[in-house]
């Protein structure tokens, strides 16, 4: 039997005014699986999940979220997923328990709210006002609501934003414990660490549009290409030595440092050590760099380009100038 | 739909239509928060429910006119106190109180810090907030008036409305007319301090047009006037006519009939949830 897809969103587009937020955005989450959607501010991150969470009205394409269309089940695709927006806050003085209580009453079959509010580490806060608890208390009380009403699935809006980074760990612990619990999760997010610790799968958005899919290895391998090995050596003839290595790709150095910095593909390492190794020749400090989900990231949505263009632009007009 | 046909989730999803939040026990629950959370903001409560009748007490204890005639020189006004002369006015001023104030800032507070963006995640209908508003406000109006008039009588022994169906009309349609008003700040406010901005602007102008820093019979023709044609400063008039018993207040109590009557479905029209 085939998994049918929790989320299945085809062709997403929408737009404010003139302003086009989500171009192309297509996606599937299957039940069970913690799902990223990241991207940089801007990309269309929180409209995407906006629209399958039928908080809006899509211009075009085809979402379906447990069987249910976000734009005409509304009142029906509300008792079966739960949301957590960013910068969704609560009445000041309303205490923690009240809240749990109050919103598990909108439900037909809600989860026990103290029972919930102790899962979640909140069990001696059970009574404290909104305003007097903690970044992270207040974040998890967010989330005890977004799964008050017992959802099948749950959309965490930039869970961790303004967290310090223990209060950040703990989050992602109530997450994870939270998918034991069998509920489906998406997550939006701009934190890489976040993408890479928590999600067994990443959707990249950038300018509302997919521009890759995979498991955060995956994605990071893509745009690894190279394997970057870096060393100091006092002794001199290493250059002779890499230039003989057929593995390596390039090299630079050695620097003032007596640093090098060694490209090449993944047998890099063990080819350059036994080389350096069989010319008589010491290495140290020796790391290797492979590319992380930052490098995707940033190769992925060109977040490296506009400098790069800007400074290349600059360069060859200064160069045009010196010649003429 | 013409997208890929998908194969029935294997999870139950909920066949019939949800009726748990929009029943009337969950108004209730919501009501009921909504009240607790108006008690629990110190200066909401004393303003809504206390100070009307502590105004007046205060007044009609401390101040040397209190028990002097209302106006000489007026046939039925001189047959009245000038604190009993004073009570549909501080009944004006619990109306404005709770319709500029106590009213609308808590809708635009939720507007402003997610609230309402949360509660839109939910079954339950934004509008019920609304309505929850609107039963604790008036619920704090009744109460607020109920108190001062109560202590009013026995502690000021004011003398009783002469004409009570014209003072129950203008206080109903004062209470209608000048939330209206509020519908229309709480509808658009984009947050706490932008509907104290506003609200209290309104609140002080309409206190000036209802008499609470001079009695209305003793201003110019032309306040009177203009007063007439403002939500408060007409319930104020109509009130008063009602209880001091002069003539029946027909065009005040159809000013606010017309305030009403444009303001709510104004306000609904342009209402933001977020």
């Amino acid at each position: 039997m085939t998994a049918t897809p929790v989320i299945q969103v085809e062709h997403l587009r929408k737009s404010y005014g003139s302003t086009l937020a989500v171009e192309d955005v297509s996606l599937t989450v299957h039940r069970g699986e913690i799902v990223g959607i990241l991207g940089p501010n801007g990309a269309g991150k929180t409209t995407t999940v906006e629209c399958l969470a039928g908080l809006r009205d899509r211009d075009s394409g085809h979402v379906d979220v447990l069987g249910l269309d976000p734009a005409r089940d509304r009142a029906a695709l509300r008792e079966v997923l739960g949301m957590q927006l960013q910068e969704s806050e609560l009445p000041a003085r309303i205490t923690a328990r009240e809240a749990a209580e109050l919103y598990a009453s909108f439900y037909a079959d809600p989860a026990d709210p103290l029972e919930l509010l102790d899962d979640l580490g909140l069990a001696d806060r059970r009574d404290a006002q909104f305003r007097a608890l903690s970044g992270g208390q207040k974040q998890r009380l967010s989330i005890a609501l977004a799964l008050v009403g017992n959802p099948q699935v749950a959309v965490l809006d930039e869970l961790t934003t303004g967290l310090d980074p223990q209060a950040r760990r703990d989050t992602w612990d109530v997450v994870r414990k939270v998918r034991d619990r069998g509920v489906t999760i998406l997550l939006v997010t701009h934190l890489m660490e976040e993408a890479e610790r928590l999600c067994d799968r990443i959707v990249l958005i950038d300018a509302g549009r997919v521009v890759a899919t995979g498991t955060p290895a995956e994605l990071a391998a893509q745009s690894a290409g190279e394997h970057v090995l870096r060393f100091r050596s006092p002794e001199p003839g290493v250059a002779a030595v890499l230039a003989g290595v057929p593995g390596v790709h390039g090299f630079d150095g050695p620097d003032d440092g007596l640093a090098y910095e060694v490209r090449g593909g993944p047998e890099v390492v063990q080819d350059v050590m036994v080389a350096l190794s069989a010319a008589g020749v010491r290495a140290n400090d020796v790391r290797l760099e492979r590319g992380t989900l930052e490098d995707a990231f940033l190769t992925l949505t060109g977040q490296d380009k506009p400098r790069d263009a800007a400074t290349g632009r600059r360069s060859r007009s200064l160069l045009t100038r010196t010649e003429a | 739909m013409t997208a890929a046909p998908l194969t029935p989730t294997p999870a139950p999803v909920p066949t019939a239509r949800p009726t748990t939040a929009t029943s009337g026990r969950v108004l209730a629950r919501v009501t009921r928060t909504e009240a607790l959370l108006f008690l629990r903001e110190p200066s909401a409560a004393f303003f809504g429910l206390a100070f009307p009748a502590l105004l007046l007490v205060v007044l009609g204890l401390f101040m040397p006119w209190a028990d002097q005639p209302f106006d000489e020189k007026d046939p039925v006004l001189s047959q009245i106190t000038a604190i009993t002369g004073y009570t549909p006015i501080v009944l004006a001023l619990a109306i404005a109180t709770v319709g500029f104030s106590t009213f609308p800032t808590p809708i635009a507070t939720y507007r402003g810090n997610g609230v309402l963006r949360r509660l839109a995640t939910t079954p339950l209908p934004s509008s019920r907030v609304l309505a929850a508003q609107v039963l604790v406000n008036v619920a704090t109006l009744v109460v607020a008036s109920v108190l001062a008039v109560v202590l009013g009588v026995v502690v000021l022994d004011i003398s009783l409305p002469a004409d009570p169906l014209a003072l129950v009309l203008g206080f109903v349609l004062g209470a209608t007319s000048t939330m209206a008003v509020g519908c229309l700040i709480a509808a658009r406010a984009p947050n706490t301090s932008s509907a104290n901005g506003v609200g209290m602007l309104l609140y002080f102008v309409s206190l000036f047009f209802a008499g609470v820093w001079m009695p209305l019979p003793l201003m110019p023709e032309i306040v009177q006037t203009i007063s007439r044609y403002t939500p408060v400063g007409a319930a104020s008039q109509a009130m008063g006519a009602g209880w001091y018993g002069q003539a029946f207040p027909a065009t005040e109590l159809l000013v606010m009939a017309a305030w009403t009557l444009v303001g709510v479905p104004v306000a609904a029209k342009i209402f933001r949830w977020s």
